[in-house]
């Protein structure tokens, strides 16, 4: 509740499943995702779009979801990190991430793997240095990041494979 | 050098139970819990590093619609048993007490000090109405630098208080002053780290809950010390312990400040109390970087004297701590920084003397590391000096002073805090040493050097020991207790912030009892599972609670064969545990799990098969009151390009001892996770205050972190063990080893690729433009 200001009423897709919701003016994306729709995967680390635990995919592109109001995804399209598993069984990237120990507290995993997704959509024989700068913008501070960049290579090379999309 | 695993889970890397639910974006933090009514608070905050409160106006904060409440010392003094959160650790060494206010009221001694919390239907709300506190200060003069403190005219950190000394001591033993006046060289330098701050991904939070049908007070927090939490809460409210329960949800990284207990956790608290509603706050960013405690800055003033060999013959100086504005957690930073700076090496004659004082700026406890990265980059520099002074290799400079292998265990003239005398119980120095220098390729490394400098490229290496004290004691609880339908349940005081603890504890409990991962269920950190508890910090959770699952698990696998040897009517050595049963080696007769639980749960007027006590659970609280030592010696290479001064890390080799590994990959990741934390602090992290003592670096985009870009290729590990005799498993700490030799390392390898330009390097961080500074101040003075 925010007594303090108008609402919206916005209508949004969340992965594949059609919302329609009022919401405050001000609320953040990242607050409506979390606290309204209680998709609380995405992570709010910094609220000022530097630490990257916040990003989703929208309309397939990563964005900050604490950088954008909630009424700014009206009529749009996201995916967050509860959207990436088929069901019950990880993505790849998911799966590789724990087997190359990629993740220790978790917080920043969700980013990440929003980020991940899209590189390896839109590059899927990437370098260790593609990876590395695609994930320059996110911040974690457990891993090293060591663990995330070779998992997104081992990754990248079984969806080569598979033919995953 | 690594022996072959008899075991099946534990030793091998395992997947982690922690894995699924992080990755599926199912895990709960703090900031994931929501109650219906839920309220949400906004904190006003001390705009002034120092001042005097005259008034607090809160009416117009008061009148906004959605506002329930603003409190005040003046509200909230009724109703706690003090006024001051007392949390200091004892020390004989405090010059004076200085525990922070719940709130305050009268004097704000750092920016960012909470002052008053405004309650409100949301956090958007809350914080505006936060602004509309109006706050009138007086303010006053600020102890900025924490030696320019020390001078008797300078301002007060606390207004009237005698002086900015919080606590004071030294420690050393032998006669520095006979072994400095033989010496053949005495050395002397000033070095200083500088501070930073933990930036855990998941900044602080917490939740509270007053179930109005039990009258329990539950209490979420993202917390490294739940059960000293709970003790704190239950003395500051009155109430009983069965009345109040701390619980750690998910935690998204510690890194050493979430083991403090903050006025933040009694204010929320208090507030469900108070207001008989669900209650949340979660920090900011922003407020992470002036509420959340940090740690590093150091001056020390060191003197070593050698022989003409390079053997180290007396060490002595004076060490300043900035202490920060309160005591939230003691002088253990600074007893730590004096007691690891010796370890590695034999150092016959020491005697630091050892200030502590007060500053404006935000209170300093433990971050990874502790204390000890800053006494390592000091006795690695005086080396780096003496070998530089006496033309003999770095290395070999070391490898003359280490603790010999032979030496172990090594009893040494200090104590710990708590008084128990330092013996580095095991390892081989020398050889984690070599193993690194060998990995690294020390020896042919100046041949790449000359042919790099040929092509005008400036690369260099350095090296630095370290031993890190490890599994503070004296003990961690785990119970472990097979339920009726098989399952098996440890619940642990450990609290789990991202180090695979639930994954530690399910691997020694699952070796004993069934190896099947999937069959255990972990809690660590809920006071409502374990009734005693220390916590996450001190790289102690593998060591202590480790140990006591292991006992635990070793009780109940004893109670689980006697009961089916009685059930199967077979001898106990017949038997097995796999998976959820127990059966005949190789096959045959078996009884499940479930079925001996329900056994020994008892039948009214039967007998409990094997006459065994009722139920299958153990508490186990392993005693070790001895720290066990791990050890490492790190390698890095660096090129600094020196138009520019830009650093770069082109590799970094880790040899290190942590005793017997439980699980290699978790072992590696906890020490890549702590040389980037160390690369940061040596390249990267610079916590700006200005003369004012006002933080100007609250921003993740100025306060710079190390990203992918900036990390060296995959860090090369030789991994040597030495399994630690004060515990059944053989293992030694190894959460905070990565962090502690970087900035030392670092520091010698630009210092070696600099050498043409003779600079000395005696501070950390190195930012580009520092390393423009010395190459210029080393070419004015040599021309």
């Amino acid at each position: 509740m925010d007594s303090a200001v108008d609402t919206r009423t916005i209508s949004l897709t969340v992965n594949g499943k059609a919302y329609s919701k009022a919401v405050s003016v001000r609320m953040t994306l990242a607050d409506f995702l979390r606290h309204e729709l209680r998709l609380t995967g995405t992570h709010v680390g910094c609220e000022h779009g530097v630490c990257g635990a916040c990003t989703i995919l929208f309309d397939g592109m990563s964005a900050r979801s604490c950088l954008m109001l909630a009424v700014q995804a009206n009529g749009h399209e996201l995916t967050t990190v509860e959207g990436l598993a088929n069901g019950d069984e990880m993505h790849p990237l998911q799966q590789a991430l724990s087997e190359h120990h990629g993740l220790q507290c978790g917080f920043c995993t969700p980013g990440m793997l929003t980020t991940l997704v899209e590189l390896l959509r839109d590059n899927p024989s990437p370098s260790a240095d593609d990876v590395r700068i695609a994930i320059s913008g996110n911040l974690c501070r457990c891993t090293g990041y060591e663990g995330i960049i070779s998992a997104t290579l081992d990754a990248a090379e079984k969806m080569r494979a598979g033919g995953v999309k | 050098m690594i022996a072959p695993v008899d075991t099946r889970i534990v030793g091998h890397s395992v997947e982690r139970l922690e894995d699924r639910a992080l990755l599926m974006g199912q895990a709960r933090f703090v900031d994931d819990i929501a109650f219906p009514g839920m309220l949400h608070i906004a904190f006003v905050r001390s705009p002034h590093a120092h001042a005097l409160i005259n008034s607090i106006d809160k009416s117009a904060a008061l009148d906004m619609p959605g506002v329930h409440a603003v409190l005040t010392m003046d509200d909230i003094a009724p109703l706690l048993a003090d006024r001051l959160l007392k949390v200091a650790l004892p020390s004989p060494a405090y010059r004076q007490e200085l525990h922070r206010p719940v709130l305050a009221d009268k004097e704000v001694v750092h920016v960012g000090e909470a002052i008053a919390a405004v309650i409100a239907e949301s956090r958007y709300v809350a914080e505006d109405a936060a602004a509309l506190v109006f706050v009138d200060f007086d303010t006053l003069p600020v102890a900025n630098d924490c030696r320019d403190a020390m001078a008797p005219d300078a301002p007060r950190a606390h207004h009237g208080a005698p002086h900015n000394i919080a606590a004071e001591f030294d420690m050393g033993y032998g006669d520095c002053v006979s072994a400095f006046a033989g010496a053949a060289h005495v050395l002397k330098e000033t070095y200083w780290q500088h501070r930073g701050v933990a930036q855990s991904m998941e900044c602080r939070g917490v939740v509270a809950n007053l179930d109005p049908m039990s009258d329990v007070l539950t209490l979420w927090s993202s917390t490294q010390t739940p059960h000293a939490g709970k003790r704190v809460l239950c003395g500051l409210l009155g109430r009983d312990e069965d009345k109040m329960r701390v619980i750690t949800p998910d935690v998204g990284g510690g890194f050493g400040p979430k083991l403090v207990f903050y006025p933040e956790e009694a204010i929320v608290a208090l507030a469900a109390q108070m207001l008989q509603a669900p209650v949340k706050w979660i920090e900011d960013r922003r407020e992470h970087f002036v509420a959340t405690t940090q740690e590093r800055d150091q001056y020390w003033d060191m003197e070593i004297a050698v022989d003409a060999q390079g053997k180290i013959l007396g060490l002595r100086g004076l060490l300043i701590h900035d202490h920060g504005a309160y005591t939230a957690r003691g002088v253990n930073i600074a007893y730590g920084s004096a007691a690891a700076i010796t370890l590695p090496y034999v150092v016959p004659n020491y005697f630091l003397d050892i200030k502590l004082v007060a500053t404006n700026k935000v209170s300093v406890t433990p971050i990874r590391g502790a204390g000890q990265p800053q006494a390592v980059f000091v006795m690695e520099r005086l080396l780096d000096r003496v070998a530089r002074e006496l033309k003999i290799d770095r290395a070999e400079v070391r490898r003359r002073n280490l603790v010999p292998g032979a030496a172990m265990p090594y009893k040494t003239p200090l104590k710990t805090r708590g008084g128990m005398q330092v013996v580095l119980d095991s390892g081989d120095y020398p050889a984690t040493q070599k193993a690194a220098l060998d990995a690294a390729g020390w020896e042919d490394f100046k041949i790449r050097q000359n042919d790099a400098r040929a092509q005008g490229r400036y690369i260099g290496i350095g090296v630095a020991n370290y031993v890190e004290g490890t599994g503070r004691g004296p003990f961690e609880p785990v119970s472990v207790r097979v339920a009726e339908n098989g399952r098996i349940h440890v619940a642990s005081g450990a609290a789990a912030m991202g180090q695979s603890t639930k994954t530690m504890l399910a691997q020694v409990v699952a070796e004993q009892l069934g190896c099947d991962m999937s069959n255990i269920v972990v809690v660590a950190g809920d006071t409502g599972a374990i009734e005693l508890g220390m916590g996450g910090f001190n790289s102690r959770q593998a060591v202590m609670a480790g140990s006591s699952a292991h006992a635990a698990a070793l009780k109940i696998r004893k109670k689980i064969l006697l009961v089916a040897s009685h059930m199967l009517n077979v001898g106990e050595q017949a038997l097995e545990i796999e998976g959820r049963v127990v059966r005949l080696k190789g096959g045959g007769a078996q009884v499940e799990l479930a079925e001996i639980a329900k056994a020994v749960a008892g039948l009214p007027g039967y007998y409990i098969p094997g006459n065994v006590e009722p139920g299958l659970q153990a508490t186990e609280h392993v005693i070790i009151n001895d720290m066990t030592y791990a050890n490492g010696t790190c390698a890095v290479e660096v090129e600094v390009d020196v138009e520019t001064g830009l650093v770069t890390v082109a590799r970094v080799v880790f040899a290190h001892d942590c005793g017997k590994m439980l699980h290699p990959k978790i072992v590696e990741g906890q020490i890549i996770g702590g040389i980037a934390h160390g690369l940061g602090n040596a390249l990267f992290e610079w916590m700006a205050y200005d003369e004012n003592a006002q933080p100007v670096s609250n921003t993740l985009a100025e306060y710079l972190l190390i990203t992918a870009t900036e990390m060296p290729p995959p860090v090369e590990f030789v991994h040597l063990e030495s399994p630690s005799p004060l515990n059944e498993l053989g293992i030694k700490g190894v959460g905070e080893s990565g962090v502690i030799p970087m900035t030392a390392a670092v520091a010698s390898a630009i210092e070696d690729a600099l050498a043409p330009f003779n600079v000395n390097i005696t501070k950390v961080p190195l930012s580009p433009p520092d390393i423009i500074a010395l190459i210029d101040a080393a070419t004015r003075k040599g021309a």
